[in-house]
């Protein structure tokens, strides 16, 4: 049977997938030889929208960057199995390194089936751990496999994940236990749960029933984040079959084990990403952190005893189980095993989901599977870990992805933000990006926190505005210090990485805004003069023309001139000029 | 003070199936702001009641999350992406442009109450860099100029 399937997680759809679908659905019409269907994301956001071409399990061609004009072409190749007439929107060899390079664990099915479909699933072995654990594991062997494995924490913190599900599990309560998942990600630049979500949700509940078996939980809750409808909408269609087919409710499968799960979605905010917030928002209140101990595995949710993972952890568990602990822990390095997905983004030719085994260098992943650097331009830094985390420069690109290496360069691992940067990226103004967002997302219930990110912020401005002081640096490494060691929670713990790593790695940087206002990146607006070669500028007009604030004088075949008192810095005439007769200096 | 007169009644299966769960009030907030486009203070006075809280409680709530609302929005939603892979990309310029043109800032809403701008956490579509999203619709690969001719086509839309 040719199936025609379309990939349809988020990038996708925001790529035009289902206007794609549509088309390829309308060319199809009558022609049921040909099955239409979907599958969710398959890591290449950069090559989207993609249509591949099945023969039953068998890919014969996987298209890139489809539109809709493309239809007919591609529902006639499928048909007559001629191929010649969409090769040009067939995907390149080198592109699909971008594939080949990687090792999937916990994207295993992403891209592969239909996330609406259990039977799907099931044909990829789904439920096939829970079946196994539910019929000949006790709970203590789920937490053992798990060790064994050396599975920890994905969100980013790298807690061992049996080591949690064993607290939670000795913990005593007349009431109930809790087994939560925190989809609240967060991190500007990470969407890999989301990808999970959407692409495989059965993967996440059945590792969820596997976790909730080990520690003995009777209900499970996902916190998702609200700006990920889609996702919310596929969990709940799987949540709903799973519950036809005997995997969530009562007696599970026969086994006397019953489980209940619910979502419930986040209202935006940061901070409920950090456990313990989080387990305020589910309670319905402000997720503002409490103070640990007790942890939650003692007193969590309705203050019962509760365990709370990431979705990537989840996602890892029922591969776990069916392939064995060791399988998992040969993969990685003596610290960190088996492998790690990451939102590969910014300046890099291919972006998109990747996952690779733990171990690899930063280098291996931002050039032989991103494909390096976009345009002519140099890598600077790699940025990993979001606002909690830190900038590493080029010339420790070969660090390993290890939890202990990453950490020791000043960033973290993270939950899997990937921010590649070249050299047109300002340095502080990174540093001031994080804190514009770590500021405005502090919930304000510790003081460091609170007014340490605020003060920090206001620093970086006036320094990005060419108002930096003497002394500033300094005064921004203590303020560091002190956040770190007082805030309450991990919000304000790992706020200033982001300063500590660029002042660490880029002084210069900070020195050239503060001694010399002068933006090395040439990006801070306010350090930046726009002359016109007199040489170079033929008197076209057209940047006269283009120029918002009327700073551009001239007569026509005659060189222009930019006064510089009304110049407003938006950089128009050097992006119209024909003759790169505008400098920026 | 000037208090609302909102319809209660598509409120009420929402507030009968959870006001007596515990931890519901976030829930309860979201399905409100569905049925409204945003939360009216009486509605809140109104949520308060049901549950069998304060409405500084609610407020508390409804004002610490970035979803709610507490003023209508236009017919179109403009939410500018500032994740980390749009701020590489020029997304500051991007957000620049759209406020200079609608002459509003993130969280206003023009005066013919046709646009909201609100500048969101990463939407990620992060391949897509820098990206805003038009109720729902993501349009991606932007420049300060894109943007913009995105915003006159939909308002010559709404003046013809």
């Amino acid at each position: 049977m040719m199936r025609i399937v379309i990939g349809e997680g988020s990038c996708g759809i925001a790529a035009g997938a289902l206007k794609v679908h549509k088309a390829i659905e309308n060319a199809l019409e009558n022609k049921s030889k040909i099955e239409i269907g979907k599958t969710g994301c398959i890591g290449m956001c950069f090559l989207e929208p993609i249509v591949d071409i099945y023969d039953g399990k068998k890919l014969l061609r996987r298209l890139v960057r489809v539109s809709e004009e493309d239809a007919g072409a591609i529902v006639e190749a499928a048909e007559t199995e001629d191929f010649s007439k969409i090769e040009n929107i067939a995907i390149s060899e080198e592109d699909e390194e971008f594939l080949s390079r990687q090792t999937r664990i916990a994207l295993r099915h992403c891209g592969i089936i239909d996330p609406t479909s259990i039977e799907d699933y099931r044909e990829e072995d789904g439920y096939k751990a829970l079946k196994k654990v539910l019929e000949t594991m006790t709970p203590e062997e789920v937490i053992e496999e798990i060790k064994i494995s050396g599975l920890a924490g994905r969100g980013g913190a790298g807690f061992p994940t049996w080591f949690k599900w064993n607290a939670a599990r000795q913990s005593k309560t007349e009431g109930k236990k809790y087994l939560i998942c925190n989809a609240d990600e967060g991190d500007p630049g990470a969407f890999m749960d989301r990808a999970v979500i959407e692409s495989d949700p059965h993967s996440l509940i059945e590792g969820m029933l596997i976790g909730a078996y080990a520690i003995g939980a009777e209900e499970m809750i996902v916190y998702v984040r609200a700006e990920y409808p889609l996702a919310i909408k596929r969990l709940e269609k799987a949540i709903e079959q799973a519950r036809e087919n005997n995997l969530l409710g009562k007696n599970i499968l026969g086994s006397g084990f019953s489980c209940e799960m619910i979502i419930k979605a986040g209202a935006g905010a940061f901070v409920c990403g950090e456990e313990t917030a989080l387990i305020e928002s589910l309670e319905g209140k402000r997720g503002m952190p409490r103070i640990k101990p007790p942890f939650p595995a003692q007193r969590g949710y309705m203050d019962e005893p509760s365990n709370i993972n990431n979705v990537e952890t989840f996602a890892n568990v029922a591969w776990i189980l069916n392939n064995g602990g060791a399988a998992f822990a040969a993969m990685g390095t003596e610290n960190s095993k088996g492998t790690k997905v990451f939102a590969l983004t910014g300046k890099v030719k291919r972006s998109g989901l990747i996952e690779v085994p733990m171990g690899k260098t930063l280098r291996e992943v931002i050039f032989d599977i991103g494909g390096g650097i976009r345009g002519e331009k140099e890598i600077k830094a790699v940025q990993l870990g979001g606002p909690s985390g830190g900038c590493i420069p080029k010339n420790l690109l070969d660090t390993v992805i290890d939890y202990r290496a990453l950490a020791e360069t000043g960033a973290i691992m993270g939950s899997g933000g990937m921010v590649v940067m070249d050299e047109s990226t300002c340095m502080v103004g990174m540093a001031k990006f994080f804190l514009d967002f770590t500021a405005l997302e502090s919930c304000g219930k510790c003081v460091h926190c609170r007014i340490g990110t605020k003060r920090m912020q206001e620093i970086l401005t006036r320094i990005v505005n060419g108002k930096g002081r003497e002394g500033d640096i300094e005064l921004l490494e203590e303020l560091c210090e002190a956040v770190k060691d007082g805030a309450l929670c991990g919000l304000g713990q790992t706020a200033p990485n982001p300063v500590l790593t660029t002042i660490k790695y880029f002084r210069n940087e900070y020195n050239a805004h503060i001694n010399e206002h002068r933006c090395p990146a040439k990006e801070c607006a306010a350090m930046l003069t726009y002359k016109i070669d007199e040489e170079k500028c033929r008197g076209c007009t057209l940047c006269a023309k283009k120029c918002p604030a009327k700073a551009i004088s001239g007569e026509v075949k005659k060189p222009h001139i930019i006064d510089e008192n009304l110049c407003v810095k938006c950089g128009a005439c050097s992006k119209v000029c024909r003759f790169g007769a505008v400098k920026i200096l | 003070m000037n208090i609302p007169q909102s319809n209660f009644k598509p409120l009420e299966p929402v507030l009968t199936e959870y006001a007596k769960i515990p931890g519901s009030l976030i829930t309860i907030l979201q399905k409100a702001q569905e049925i409204y486009g945003y939360l009216p203070k009486d509605v809140i006075y109104h949520i308060a009641e049901k549950v069998g809280t304060t409405p500084a409680e609610v407020m508390g709530v409804a004002t610490f999350y970035s979803q709610f609302r507490l003023a209508p929005i236009g017919k179109y939603l403009i939410m500018a992406c500032q994740g980390t892979a749009c701020h590489v990309n020029g997304s500051e310029r991007v957000s620049a442009a759209v406020s200079e043109y609608l002459g509003i800032e993130s969280g206003e809403t023009t005066e013919d109450g046709i646009f909201t701008l609100e500048n969101v956490a990463c939407l990620g579509c992060c391949s897509l860099a820098p990206v805003i999203m038009i109720n729902g619709e993501a349009f991606g690969n932007l420049t300060p100029e894109k943007a913009v001719s995105i915003l006159e086509n939909l308002r010559e839309k709404e003046e013809a």
